[in-house]
């Protein structure tokens, strides 16, 4: 006889509110409902509502994780319709950001991941290194979270001492290699709670459209930084882990990877900073766009983040502005992987995904 | 004030443990809170602990801009917190709804729905703004003794 257990909406094991209904039989999950739309706020349609600058810093609080990329996100777009390029001296600040971000909101998955698997030591450790990115990111934004560095155009901020950002990167990397990637590489306490549960297949994961290192963990090599390079990631030199297996420890596996080709990415990013200005002469305060729709994609810590910007010529507010969230096609990948699993096993298995409720529901 | 209740206020401002409820937050503050707690910061030295449950709990640490789907949760939760309680409104948004004002699927700002004892304003709030916060409802927890402040009750709301 199957049973239902409800986990959520307000529940110790998620950040977030979300609900997911477990069916199941004895202690075996057979099947699993999940229910969002807890943090709707209406962001889309308030989008309408404000102007060109505004926009920008509504859409820097869909998600507080990876604000950054998701103006980045939004300024591409905008950028299409009022034909702007940024210089390069701004692309590659993009860069230095949108990888110090990936790496805060990898560690940060990682000591989450670490509490979930019971092993609090390596939740602290994780947030004392989660730290270090963050000072280096105030050390260039002036915030912790909301960095406010992406305008039409280019970026607000100027990196003005590449080279003291240069040394307190590298401090940051010997810190990683030093505890976090050979605790998750190697310790048996994390792989064994880890190896074989949650298990994607490449033909499931394919056959879902996962995206980011979900899908990297299932064996499809997928990244929108080498596939469709923006900002100046052409120019940068660095590989995609990509691990077959797709179960949880292949995923932890793949995010460890990530960290140190990010390490790698922001050191050439750093050496080779561009001289010049950081955003088009001109008035800052008024921009002229065309009739149309623009798409624009960029590879946020959790996959592929989506704009699509209409507008109409003379307007000074977004006609629509959609998101797609990399959560939103990595969610339903979950109802496959606690098929079968242990119930004690459910909490790291969706945690697993990086789930981020307040991009999808926004 | 006799000596047992001098005591029990000392306990109670000595050891506030914190519930957290997510309504309709940008995770910005969230982690913050959770930074809060870490080594750097180190909220531990207060007393300060995260708890699971909000029965446990004596301080009830709010962040987002209160969506509709999450006045119901707000309301059961605060009721759920056993007397004495103090409210904290981490971030912007509980106070007045930040950038999403105007916004129809919201409920907030959180004053409407149950008494904040303490703003924290930021958006997000630095994890030393967090602290103080905790701190000063801490001694709020203290002062207020074995007074409670029914405004909802547990009975009433569907818990």
């Amino acid at each position: 006889m199957s049973y239902e257990i409800p986990m959520g909406p307000y529940h110790p094991g998620l950040e977030e509110p979300y609900k997911l209904n477990m069916i199941c039989e004895g202690e075996t999950v057979k099947d699993a409902k999940l229910h969002i739309g807890f943090n709707f706020r209406g962001i889309e349609h308030l989008a309408e509502t404000r102007n060109y600058i505004q926009v920008i810093a509504l859409m820097e609080r869909v998600c507080g994780i990876c604000s950054f990329i998701h103006t980045l996100t939004l300024c591409q777009a905008m950028e299409k319709l009022t034909g702007l390029t940024p210089p390069p001296r701004a692309q590659y600040i993009r860069v230095i950001m949108g990888e110090l971000e990936r790496l805060h909101s990898h560690v940060l998955w990682a000591g989450i991941a670490a509490k979930l698997m019971g092993f609090k030591t390596m939740f602290m450790t994780c947030f004392e290194i989660r730290e270090k990115v963050m000072d280096v990111l105030q050390a260039i934004s002036g915030n912790r979270v909301n960095y406010a560095m992406n305008r039409i155009g280019g970026v607000n901020r100027d990196i003005q001492d590449p080279l003291s950002i240069l040394a307190m990167v590298e401090a940051l990397e010997n810190e990683m290699t030093r505890t976090i990637i050979p605790i998750f590489t190697t310790s048996k306490t994390a792989t064994s709670r880890c190896a074989g549960i949650g298990v994607l297949t490449t033909e499931r994961a394919r056959s879902l459209g996962v995206v980011g290192p979900v899908a990297r963990a299932s064996g499809i090599g997928q990244d929108l930084r080498k596939e469709a390079p923006y900002a100046a990631y052409a120019e940068m030199d660095f590989s995609v882990p990509v691990v077959p297996d797709g179960d949880v420890r292949a995923r932890l596996l793949v995010r460890a990877l990530e960290i140190m080709e990010s390490c790698k990415i922001l050191r050439q990013a750093l050496a080779k900073l561009p001289p010049g200005e950081i955003a088009p002469p001109g008035d800052s305060s008024k921009f002229s766009f065309v009739t149309g729709t623009a798409t624009a994609r960029v590879e946020a810590p959790r996959g592929e983040v989506m704009y699509s910007v209409s507008w109409k010529e003379g307007a000074r507010m977004p006609s629509r502005v959609h998101v797609r969230t990399p959560t939103y096609v990595n969610m339903p990948a979950v109802r496959f992987m606690v098929q079968g699993a242990r119930l004690a096993d459910t909490p790291l298995i969706q945690a697993a995904v990086d789930p981020c409720y307040s991009c999808t529901d926004r | 004030m006799n000596l047992w209740k001098r005591l029990m206020c000392y306990c109670r401002r000595r050891s506030p443990w914190l519930f957290h409820l997510n309504s309709g937050s940008c995770n910005g503050c969230d982690i913050e809170i959770v930074a809060a707690l870490a080594p750097r910061y180190d909220a531990e030295q207060l007393g300060v602990r995260l708890e699971g449950s909000p029965r446990h709990a004596d301080i009830l640490c709010v962040t987002g801009p209160v969506t509709r789907n999450a006045v119901c949760a707000i309301k059961t939760v605060y009721g759920q917190v056993c007397g004495p309680k103090a409210v904290v409104a981490i971030g912007s948004c509980p106070a007045t709804t930040n950038v999403f004002i105007d916004s129809r699927t919201l409920d907030g700002p959180l004053g409407k729905h149950i008494p904040v004892d303490v703003f924290v304003p930021g958006c997000p709030p630095r994890p030393d703004a967090i602290i103080e916060g905790v701190a000063k409802a801490a001694q709020i927890l203290a002062e207020r003794g074995d007074e409670v402040p029914e405004v909802i009750t547990a009975a009433e709301v569907q818990a």
